[in-house]
């Protein structure tokens, strides 16, 4: 801060300009940390704790990816973002790569110029309504009080639902996910909509959990995934293979117990290669020959940090469902490495 | 004349009457309730009202509050208790988020084997404080420093604080309270240098930085008393030019090569520990000490026959006034990234602290603009009258009249900026109120719970901007100087 203040000013002009094609790896490398945006608290995905130690399921792409590029999974600088804030502070260069259930749509790829390199969670938009209230299904919520988190893609898929079905709706706007709850529990509406992983979460906070369901309907696709900058096709590449390495990682059976002995004793050429035994396919996108076995070290495979952070095991309890590997019905699909 | 009335008075009574008591319905109690509360049919129907809502809001609140779990280390764990204890369906507060979580809505996420760091800069701010806020009362001073001694000594051993820096803040705050008691306006040079002190404290890192950052303004007014036997004008550039050339081109270096040759470092803390009542203190702290001076200057510009000068201030000011302070943030935080060159490390609470302080300087301005039109146009034509120049009539007659007309405008602009501190959880920082809360029902222990956090933050809240509202009214009595 001390110098190129007013240098910075000046060259300001010619900066935007050339922001698209910055060096991004470069800078990570010369920098010596990751800096990601993250959530600023979600229950499983993101969150500080007591010490102020991140943990969770989006911050443990930061950690993957920090471990890939630099070495340490340690050496993450975590920004927390808010709904405002989270896609500009990617844009402005004050955040490499954003982690922060975003939900991938076609706007936000092109328009915001952002880019999505994968999904690490499928979610979908549901509903959760009191027992007392006798409604089994989200088709029959005509005319029901709606408590919505306002400036969010669930708004709109929830004008589109309901406009769908030919029902109507009176919406009661919050701004957090705990107001959401108050607001509910206090009676202020009768369904509570958000992503299903939120609603599930919500609910195993209730005292009361066994009052409450959640309707089966999941009305909303909502791909939340990792994003960088538009433009810097060699950083997202590392971003999007990265999270490809977690998921490869899982379907191979390469767990973090397991990574060394495999990576010398492993037969199957898939793994080998991932894991940097034979082939170099670090070196094509920058990197040394071991990035992929950093990632998977730095906290497990996909499967690994889904169960620590928000599976079953957790007070979350998310089951697998659309997140299982292909090969176990789900939609997980990590692209070949070759 | 007692002749006369020696025969036609046959009685004279030679002792009062003792005074009666008053009828009963014009003494004590029953005497106020009727003229307060009861005075009439209005009166009387507005009381009850406000009764019944009393009454309703214990009636509603008092379980919850009288049911108050306070060792617990899980909502779930709370609501068991407060089941076990009061009976199924019962509610009850549950403190045990506070008692667990209280160092991070204290010190965010500050490391905790330095916790002692801020806590003596606290402390220590007392001693910088005193000679400025209570300059005219001895009595008050060595309360106040006395107070702070203590308290800060004993939390600083609780802290595990390192016996060096222990001995240090006694000296300090012994050697204060000592200094405040012969002569206090020695005191005031350790208020210029804590400013400097307290960001090396906060921050860690070297001390030369600072120091670097001081020998500035000394190398300006160096420059400045070379300059002036030659021309005024030349030696105000040459100071303000000499001064920024310091900072922006060499501080940086001497700061770095002083360091390798005494090494004066402390373990640095970056910015993004910050979080909690240490960061809505940082930069409440810093706006306030900064936007007084700025507001007058701004206030004097404003006033001034001067048609740049005016004109900017003018501008200033409305433009402003005219912004709400989100938006001011969001340019601190995202905008200003574009234009600094990638990699610039231009720290986020430092940006923060600057648009909250041109944002109460604006509002601070017009608060003293106002106390300085309320002044009689004869208060100015006497400051004339004696010969004084511009400087010395505002300094010895204008101001100190002016401000304490605006003391109460400027407190209550003060409380309001300490509490749009909040609002810097729009970019990301962690405030007490929301973002910190948010970060606390993040953990999966104490997801759901909701109006305990409020409820805290709430009252520490009020006790800071209450104390600041006793404070201008103790300095409004202080100074007053008409005799009614």
């Amino acid at each position: 801060m001390n110098k190129s203040l007013f240098l910075g000013t000046v060259a300001a002009v010619t900066l935007t300009a050339g922001m698209g094609m910055a060096d991004t790896l470069a800078e990570v490398k010369a920098r010596g940390e990751l800096n990601c945006g993250v959530n600023t608290g979600l229950a499983g995905f993101a969150a500080p704790d007591a010490s102020g130690n991140w943990t969770g399921f989006d911050v443990a792409i930061c950690k993957a990816v920090a471990a890939a590029v630099l070495g340490d999974p340690a050496k993450v600088k975590y920004v927390p973002t808010t709904g405002q804030t989270r896609f500009t502070a990617l844009a402005s260069g004050e955040v490499d790569v954003l982690a922060r259930n975003s939900t991938w749509t076609f706007s936000r790829d092109t328009d915001l110029k952002l880019d999505f390199v994968g999904v690490n969670y499928f979610d979908g938009q549901g509903f959760m309504v009191s027992k007392d209230l006798g409604v089994t299904s989200a088709k029959e919520l005509d005319g029901a009080t709606v408590c919505i988190q306002t400036g969010t893609t669930t708004e709109l898929n929830l004008a589109d639902f309901f406009q769908a079905n030919n029902m109507s709706y009176q919406p009661v706007n919050i701004d957090s996910n705990a107001e959401g709850e108050q607001q509910y529990m206090a009676g202020a509406c009768d369904a509570y909509t958000t992503d299903a992983s939120g609603l599930a979460a919500t609910r195993a906070a209730f005292a009361d959990p066994e009052n409450h369901i959640i309707l089966p309907e999941i009305i909303s696709k909502e791909p939340l995934g990792p994003a960088v900058r538009h433009g810097d096709s060699n950083w997202g590449d590392i971003v999007r293979w990265t999270l490809y390495a977690l998921i490869a990682a899982e379907e191979y059976g390469i767990t973090s117990k397991n990574l060394e002995e495999l990576a010398k004793s492993s037969q199957n050429p898939e793994v080998q290669r991932l894991l940097g035994t034979t082939d170099d396919l670090g070196a094509m996108i920058g990197l040394d020959k071991e990035w992929a076995r950093r990632a998977i070290a730095a906290s497990g495979n996909y499967g690994e940090i889904f169960a620590a952070n928000i599976g079953e095991q957790t007070p979350i309890g998310l089951a697998r469902g659309l997140n299982a590997q292909w090969t176990q019905g789900g939609l997980q699909y990590a692209m070949p490495f070759r | 004349m007692s002749d006369t009335h020696a025969q036609t008075v046959s009685f004279v009574r030679e002792t009062m009457i003792e005074a009666s008591p008053p009828p009963e319905k014009q003494a004590g109690a029953v005497k106020w309730l009727r003229e307060n509360l009861f005075s009439g049919p209005v009166n009387t129907a507005l009381t009850l009202l406000a009764i019944l809502a009393i009454w309703f809001l214990i009636n509603h609140f008092w379980n919850w509050v009288a049911h108050s779990v306070w060792n617990a280390n899980s909502l779930n764990e709370c609501r068991q208790i407060i089941r076990d204890t009061w009976g199924e369906g019962s509610t009850g507060a549950c403190w045990a988020v506070i008692r667990e979580r209280w160092n991070q809505y204290t010190f965010g996420f500050y490391p905790m084997d330095l916790y002692w760091r801020p806590t003596m800069s606290f402390g220590l701010l007392f001693v910088a404080l005193a000679p400025v806020l209570f300059s005219e009362s001895r009595k008050i001073r060595r309360i106040v420093l006395a107070v702070a001694a203590v308290v800060t000594l004993a939390s600083m051993i609780q802290l595990n604080a390192p016996t060096p820096w222990l001995i240090f803040a006694a000296i300090v705050l012994i050697g204060g309270l000592i200094i405040s008691e012969r002569n206090n306006s020695w005191l005031l040079v350790f208020s210029l240098l804590y400013p400097f002190l307290g960001v090396w404290w906060l921050w860690g890192g070297s001390l030369w930085g600072p120091i670097m950052v001081i020998v500035g303004p000394v190398l300006g007014y160096i420059a400045w008393k070379l300059l002036g036997r030659i021309s005024p004008i030349l030696a105000s550039v040459g100071m303000i030019g000499v001064t920024l050339f310091w900072w922006l081109a060499l501080a940086g270096r001497a700061a770095r090569d002083a360091e390798n040759i005494l090494s004066l470092a402390i373990t640095p803390v970056n910015s993004d520990r910050f979080g909690g009542f240490l960061l809505s203190t940082t930069i409440g702290i810093a706006a306030i000490a900064i936007s007084l001076p700025l507001g007058i200057v701004l206030a004097l510009a404003r006033r001034s026959d001067m048609f740049l000068v005016k004109s900017l201030a003018v501008m200033f000011i409305e433009f402003i006034r005219g912004v709400p302070l989100i938006t001011l943030l969001f340019v601190a935080s995202l905008l200003l990234n574009y234009f600094l060159p990638p990699g610039t490390n231009f720290d986020i609470i430092l940006r923060v602290i600057i648009m909250v302080t041109i944002f109460a300087a604006a509002y601070m301005a017009e608060v003293i603009r106002g106390g300085l039109a309320a002044l009689p146009k004869g208060q100015y034509e006497a400051a004339d009258a004696l010969g004084l120049d511009y400087w010395k009539a505002q300094r010895l007659i204008i101001l100190p009249q002016a401000l304490k007309i605006s003391i109460p405008g400027i407190v209550s602009t003060f409380i309001g900026m300490f509490k749009d501190t909040t609002l810097v959880t729009f970019v990301g920082l962690y405030d007490p109120l929301k973002s910190m809360s948010d970060a606390v029902r993040a953990s999966t222990a104490w997801k759901g719970i909701y109006w305990e956090p409020y409820i805290f933050v709430g009252a520490i809240f009020f006790i800071i901007c209450f104390g600041m509202s006793r404070y201008s009214m103790y300095l409004e009595r202080r100074l007053q100087r008409d005799h009614r």
